[in-house]
């Protein structure tokens, strides 16, 4: 029974998946219509398009027949306009965590400055008010004018929309170190170093690292968008590119693929902040 | 004759509420802690006992007046004095042995793994812990992270202790456990002792002295009891002694009653904060006069007991 029951939500999961991919399947099956061009022309254009079926969507046959390509040859390279996914995977990655470092080496010893000092808190608050709000992509004008590199304005902004989760929780994680800790650590005189590296930091650790969770799945949305604008290389821009091919299997299996990525983003953020949390 | 190790001379905490109106917690408090002394201070909740505590460890600021140790007068906290906190205060992400480390290693930095190894072991076994070494505070019951928090307070041996209510956060069973573990470990390592309690009992068991604070606002120190039970002392023949429930009955006449009404006694000018008078209602029998031969009201009976006042 109890063996039963672990299985019971992946089953439940795979049940979903089944479905939705038999809805999928049953909505793009192929409805042979009457031909309505000239047979000359449908040689041209291809039996699909001369018969006029009803969709252009792939099936998902299709999709998974061209993730098996990508999968088997993910690293290619012929020319600027086609990359293998992998390539453009690593690409996006590359940037996000770039952009993310940078924003962590600002965020954490700001924030921690902000959480210790009332009176810096006071004093940057207001700033930090208006530009949390702004869309990361709203500086990419601004980057792209005074950075004068593609590639650099978007590390720039993902650096931009991983600052702000990453410092408000620094802050806030710092602010919120209780008092008796601070208390034991005033009465054994430890210093202000000792007192930010072994006091505080891993009092508020597990809530840096919630802001850093937050950063990089901002930074993973965020790029694409990013990649989009600048182009070049890049998942994002792998997305339009395809979008200008009017591939749609190509776009589905990116979409996935950016998804699958977020996770595994998402889970090791999520497997650091455990390794820091203590149970009080 | 020498002064005490620790001399406190006309402390006050003040308050300025929004209103702009000053708030007198406590002032005018003096008394002296000697070497080796165990000295309670006991007060009704509201009376700035832990704010008084907090200015001997030096978190706190007093509005006036002044604290000497040994002759100094005090500016901040100091390894001298450890604080043994009523919340244990252990930090969640050490280990029982990582957390007294981090104390020892504030006081003899210098030291090698080794050696602190063994420093903090001692204290360990000292307070019976040995075996929960590698656990985490959140593995440990209410009592053993209390006795962590003693541990660490004593391993870099301080110059006195300071204990604010230590066992107040815990049953019964263990308070009384742990009680009488204080007092073994006292005697063993004639610790000097400032601890904060309103447990009436644990202040006779424990305890030197016990200083006695009136309410506040404008809380005094209004006499010191000297307890004169030997003390060579357990919990389970105390009140044998008969000592005891003079005592007793006298540190609960005061809590109930005298701690309230205290200004009253004062009005006529015979109370000095100053040097606040010394009894010992402990050797009274039925003439009530101090040594110092201020007046002390005649003990109460000995009545049905009166449960621990809180």
């Amino acid at each position: 029974m109890s063996s039963f029951a672990i299985w019971r939500a992946p089953a439940l999961s795979l049940l979903l998946f089944l479905l939705f991919v038999g809805v999928w399947h049953a909505a793009t099956l192929p409805t042979v219509g009457q031909q309505t061009v000239d047979p000359e022309y449908a040689k041209l254009v291809g039996a699909a398009a001369a018969t006029g079926q009803k969709t252009a969507f792939p099936a998902p046959a299709d999709v998974a027949a061209k993730i098996w390509t990508h999968l088997e040859e993910p690293f290619y390279d012929r020319g600027p306009n086609d990359k293998g996914i992998g390539i453009q995977l690593a690409y996006s990655l590359a940037r996000v965590l770039l952009g993310f470092l940078l924003a962590a080496l600002a965020a954490i010893p700001i924030g921690f400055l902000i959480g210790m000092s009332p009176l810096v808190y006071r004093a940057l608050d207001p700033f930090i008010q208006v530009l949390k709000p702004i869309s990361p992509l709203a500086w990419m004008p601004l980057a792209l004018f005074t950075l004068k590199d593609s590639g650099v304005s978007a590390v720039f902004v993902i650096f931009i929309c991983s600052l702000w989760p990453m410092l408000v929780n620094t802050a806030f994680g710092v602010a919120a170190v209780r008092r008796e800790w601070l208390n034991v650590a005033k009465t054994l005189e430890v210093g202000p170093f000792r007192k930010a590296f072994r006091v505080i930091l891993p009092a508020a650790a597990p809530t840096i690292m919630t802001g850093m969770r937050i950063s990089i799945g901002i930074a993973w949305l965020v790029i694409v968008a990013a990649e989009m604008l600048v182009g070049g290389t890049g998942i994002g821009y792998f997305v339009w590119n395809e979008w200008n091919n009017l591939s749609i299997t190509n776009i589905l299996t990116a979409i996935l693929a950016i998804g699958l990525i977020g996770m595994a983003l998402d889970q090791i953020l999520a497997r650091l902040t455990r390794l820091v949390t203590f149970p009080e | 004759m020498n002064d005490p190790l620790i001399k406190i001379e006309g402390i006050a905490k003040r308050f300025l509420a929004r209103d702009g109106a000053e708030t007198t917690v406590f002032e005018d408090i003096h008394f002296g802690v000697e070497q080796g002394e165990f000295v309670c201070l006991i007060g009704h909740s509201g009376c700035g006992k832990t704010t008084i505590l907090n200015i001997l460890a030096g978190l706190e600021p007093a509005s006036d007046g002044y604290v000497f140790v040994g002759g100094r007068e005090i500016r901040g906290p100091s390894l001298d004095r450890a604080v043994i906190f009523q919340s244990h205060a252990l930090m969640p992400w050490l280990t029982v042995t990582g957390n007294i480390a981090f104390a020892v290693n504030s006081r003899w930095p210098e030291w090698d793994k080794a050696r602190m190894r063994a420093h903090c072991q001692k204290y360990i076994d000292l307070v019976n812990l040995s075996g929960a070494e590698k656990k985490r505070p959140a593995e440990l019951s209410g009592g053993m992270k209390q006795r962590v928090g003693i541990a660490r307070a004593l391993a870099i041996q301080p110059k006195m202790l300071l204990m604010d209510e230590p066992f107040s956060a815990l049953d019964a069973l263990t308070r009384g456990m742990l009680q009488e573990e204080a007092l073994r470990i006292c005697a063993e390592t004639r610790q000097t002792v400032f601890m904060i309690t309103h447990d009436v009992d644990e202040a006779i068991l424990l305890a030197d002295k016990i200083v006695l604070m009136t309410n506040g606002p404008h809380a005094k120190i209004a006499e010191i009891v000297v307890n004169t039970l030997p003390r060579d002392r357990s919990r389970h023949d105390l009140h044998r002694h008969p000592h005891y429930y003079r005592i007793r009955n006298h540190l609960i006449e005061f809590l109930v009653d005298r701690s309230r009404a205290f200004g009253q006694e004062t009005a006529a000018g015979r109370h000095d904060p100053r040097s606040p008078p010394v009894v010992r209602p402990g050797l009274t029998e039925d003439s009530p006069a101090s040594e110092d031969g201020m007046p002390v009201r005649p003990p109460a009976m000995p009545k049905p007991l009166v449960a621990v006042v809180k």
